[in-house]
């Protein structure tokens, strides 16, 4: 699926986000343990592991939903520990959701106008007129939402209410609007659960367009071990809330622990 | 290169120079982008078009030299085809659905040196076979998405050649060199290349005259009246001669505009949005839309879904006449225009019909109470008959004089003569040349004197309109001699909602048994409000209730059939539902939807054989083709009806 000039692997980049030894505990339980992994720019990172291995919990640790107990997250240089989501959001990271959230009463354009909410400057009084230089303003929105559905071939559906469309396709309007943030850190968790193979080629083709055209930095959590090969440019893969192994996909797929994680071990 | 007499004008380049000066500031192209739409003027596209012209010749395209155009109606590609024109070379319009083994044949055999493609996706299929184009040298895209780590030496984006064609122009001297080529150009030059859909075999290239193709637009546009006022939704495939006819060549001598749909799925709301006023759709389109209309308003809350029924009735009962201007009483002209008011009009804003003042379809039969339908609504719908060969008119209804089943009688300045065994021949200002590179093909169809063979067999009725009944090779005869017109019992079928392709066979046979495809919107609508179950389109073709239901519609057409003396051999003795859509990717149906029965008999051979052996089901497992180019098989067990056969009707007896 790349150009094969680009050889998966090499991709030198500055470290975009580093995450060193978080753990995360609910209680007695812990999700995730001692875990250090990062993230270069312009990569495709996926992280992969067998259902329960804290996979989400990461996600939702890097955009600042959950707090760690223990470790560091370093983005853009910046080392935290605690994050709200609104200032992730605001410092560049956009993420889609295992089960798709989105407004379903609302059309398609006017959910991917409500990624752009960040990007607003004139206050709800302005907004709420919709006049003077907040109109100018919901233009030059508009228009970047208008080359996002172009960019996602979505026209057709422009104006319909979400709640109707199909879950294919649904998926595709959540990646909008977290590409209508224009994201440094693009977190999709699943974004092709419960798709059928035409519509996961779809989204591999989008994601790689992502990628290659705005130089998107991509963080996937993803199942089928055929996409993530094919995508990605480094796997990091847990089991249990611990990372197992992290490396380039050919490595990762004759690693002894990924297959016995995947497959299991006999007793 | 100021006003050019548009009577004078012999090219496309000289009309579109013409349009420039006498009307440069009205809309000539629209294309809905962004969610808005852009409109450029004759003067614009003028100025565009000159700058790809020199941007092309740039990169080394030659007089007579051919250029494939492959994607879909965008104007950039419109451009590119009016100027590889002002060059003189020519363009190769190609079907932007077709897979690459098609799009190979295709340019190998025209000699293509350069190709304008839309996106990547066409970019790739064509870098997948280049192996074969050895001619190849040049290929320029309209969209940019993706290709920017492509190999850019022999790739060049479209707006780049024309940005480096808008420098040169700069120049006086190139621009007075190029006014120099357009004024060269001849009407005898080569205009362009269409390749034919390929009913039978390969897709052969049709070679059409500037001279000859805007001689026949012109008899057609007066024949409409159509002007700078009109407006059309380009949205046929731009390697289909309907859109090279009706939109472009029409286009450019009426001097009307041409807007573009924002992506082939949005062609119905754009539709909406711009309300054309001349349109042309296949009869297939038609169907679509009423039964999309008739399902929702299935759904429609009591009272609307009574009003609509009532005055759908009123229509039939004299909307045709109103349109025709025969005599209608007082009443009937009240709750017409009542129902006008209530239903017809809101019922064509909604399908973007409003402004349309003549619409054709053409391509196959339309079934009569879908073409009266809309005519009752008060819809200019005509029916043409036509062909590539014939750069498309060779007989259209005029306004007026409307017979549901006859095509109208012969355009002006169009001859037809019928053959002895029934072909119907013709010669018309607009016809080809012959076919590019074949010689043989081309005096098989012509005659000596110059006329064109349809292999349509057809008859003119009593007030000269031409009837067609099928492919003349196609009528076939039973074992006992009684008549076998395929297409004509196909259509009879076709024209329930519930069938949508319908293959019967019978030639050299004891009687006729049929394929059937249903139309899944239509049996699904079915299934769901009579809780029929069902996982998969294969598992809904093989349902009981699907089969007894498609019995009673087969029924029908036998009864139909039966009534006619000459066709009453004909009917349907065994059917069967096919468990799969037959599909242009798997080579079953043409790209214009046409069905190939040669190839679906020898591919469903088993089925055919059990249709005559007397068995009541068979296997049968076939390849499929997906749209990336997999391939992949499906299997399944088909059931066989018998039906009942009546007695052909006695003319004694119905007298």
């Amino acid at each position: 699926m790349r150009a094969p000039d680009m050889d998966a692997g090499v991709t030198a980049g500055d470290v975009l986000l580093a995450v060193e030894n978080v753990s995360l505990r609910f209680g007695g339980v812990k999700a995730i343990t001692d875990v250090s992994f990062d993230i270069r720019k312009g990569e495709i990172r996926a992280i992969i592991g067998p259902n329960g291995a804290g996979k989400t919990s990461m996600l939702n640790v890097i955009n600042g939903f959950y707090h760690p107990q223990d470790g560091r997250i370093t983005f853009k240089g910046r080392t935290r520990s605690k994050m709200r989501p609104y200032v992730a959001a605001s410092q560049g990271i956009a993420r889609t959701f295992q089960n798709v959230a989105l407004f379903k009463g609302m059309t398609t354009l006017d959910n991917i106008m409500a990624g752009r909410t960040l990007k607003m400057r004139r206050g709800f009084f302005w907004q709420m007129l919709r006049h003077g230089p907040a109109m100018a303003e919901e233009i030059e929105h508009r228009k970047v939402v208008e080359e996002i559905i172009d960019f996602l071939e979505i026209e057709a559906i422009r104006k319909v209410p979400v709640g109707r469309l199909p879950y294919g396709l649904q998926k595709r309007v959540e990646l909008g609007r977290a590409l209508a943030m224009e994201p440094e850190l693009l977190l999709l968790d699943e974004p092709m659960a419960g798709m059928n193979l035409e519509e996961k080629e779809d989204m591999c083709r989008f994601i790689l367009d992502v990628n290659s055209q705005f130089g998107t930095t991509i963080a996937l959590i993803e199942h089928d071990m055929g996409v993530v090969m094919d995508l990605s440019d480094r796997v990091v893969v847990l089991e249990y809330g611990r990372k197992i192994a992290d490396g380039v996909p050919d490595e990762v797929k004759s690693n002894q622990a990924v297959i016995d994680a995947y497959l299991g071990v006999p007793h | 290169m100021t006003a050019v007499d548009s009577v004078r004008a012999d090219t496309f380049a000289k009309l579109l120079a013409h349009n420039a000066a006498v009307r440069g500031d009205r809309p000539a192209f629209r294309h809905k982008d962004l969610g808005i739409w852009q409109t450029w003027t004759w003067a614009e596209v003028y100025e565009n078009v000159r700058c790809l012209a020199v941007g092309l010749e740039r990169l080394g395209l030659k007089h007579g030299e051919a250029i494939a155009i492959v994607g879909a109606n965008r104007p950039k590609l419109y451009w590119t085809v009016m100027a590889a024109q002002m060059l003189g070379a020519v363009p190769v319009p190609v079907y932007a659905d077709a897979v690459a083994d098609e799009l190979a044949y295709v340019l190998a055999h025209a000699e293509v040196k350069f190709a304008a493609v839309q996106d990547q996706e066409q970019v790739d299929k064509i870098l997948s076979v280049s192996e074969r184009l050895p001619l190849l040298r040049h290929m320029i895209y309209d969209e940019p998405r993706g290709l920017r780590d492509y190999d850019h030496t022999r790739l060049h984006p479209m707006a780049e050649v024309i940005a480096e064609g808008e420098e040169a122009l700069k120049d006086p001297a190139v621009s007075s060199w190029l006014d120099g080529i357009m004024a060269a150009g001849k009407g005898s030059d080569v205009s362009i290349i269409l390749y034919t859909s390929g009913t039978t075999g390969r897709s052969k290239g049709v070679v059409l005259t500037a001279e000859r193709c805007i001689a026949a637009a012109r008899d057609t546009v007066t024949f409409d009246k159509l002007d700078e006022k009109d407006e059309v939704l380009a949205y046929l495939p731009l390697a289909w001669v309907g859109d090279h006819y009706l939109n472009y060549a029409q286009g450019l001598v009426a001097g009307f505009c041409m807007a573009c749909p924002e992506s082939a799925e949005t062609a119905m709301q754009d539709l909406k949005e711009i309300g054309p006023t001349f349109y042309f759709a296949p009869p297939r389109v038609f169907e679509q839309i009423l039964t999309r209309v008739m399902i929702r308003m299935e759904d429609a809350g009591g009272l609307k879904r009574r009003m609509f029924h009532y005055f759908i009735g009123v229509a039939k009962r004299y909307g045709e006449k109103i349109l025709n201007g025969e005599d209608v009483p007082l009443g009937g002209r009240l709750l017409y225009g009542l129902g006008r008011l209530l239903v017809y009009e809101p019922l064509k804003n909604v399908l973007g019909f409003s402004r349309i003042r003549v619409a054709y379809t053409a391509g196959e039969a339309i079934g009569p109470d879908l073409f009266s339908f809309y005519r009752s609504l008060g819809l200019n719908l005509k029916q043409l008959y036509g062909q590539t060969e014939a750069f498309l008119y060779v007989t259209a209804q005029p306004d007026g004089a409307i017979k549901p089943d006859t095509v109208g009688p012969p355009m002006p300045n169009v001859e037809i003569r019928l053959s002895e065994s029934g072909e119907v021949l013709f010669r018309s200002p607009g016809m080809f040349t012959g076919y590019f590179r074949d010689e043989e093909k081309t005096s098989e169809v012509l005659t000596e004197d110059g006329f064109i063979k349809t292999g349509d067999a057809g008859f003119f009725d009593p007030a000269g309109h031409l009837k067609i009944i099928d492919r003349a090779k196609d009528v076939g005869k039973l074992n006992d001699g009684s008549l076998f017109p395929p297409k004509y019992i196909e259509n009879k079928l076709k024209f329930f909602p519930n069938v949508k392709e319908a293959v019967a066979f019978g030639h050299e046979r004891d009687y006729v048994s049929c394929f059937i495809n249903i139309d899944l919107t239509a049996v699904g609508n079915w299934a769901e409000r009579n809780n029929v179950v069902y996982g998969s389109y294969q598992e809904l073709a093989g349902h009981p209730l699907v089969y007894d239901m498609l019995e009673k519609n087969v029924d029908e057409v036998n009864r139909s059939l039966a009534a006619e003396p000459m066709m009453a051999g004909a009917q349907i003795r065994r059917f069967l539902i096919l468990h799969k859509e037959l599909d242009a990717d798997d080579g079953e149906l043409t790209r214009t939807q046409k069905v190939r029965r040669g190839f679906i008999a020898e591919r469903y051979a088993p089925l055919i054989t059990a249709l005559y052996d007397g068995s009541r089901e068979a296997d049968i497992t076939t390849e499929v083709t997906f749209e990336d180019g997999r391939k992949g098989t499906i299997s399944a067990r088909v059931k066989i009806r018998d039906m009942r056969i009546y007695p052909a009707a006695v003319k004694e007896k119905a007298a």
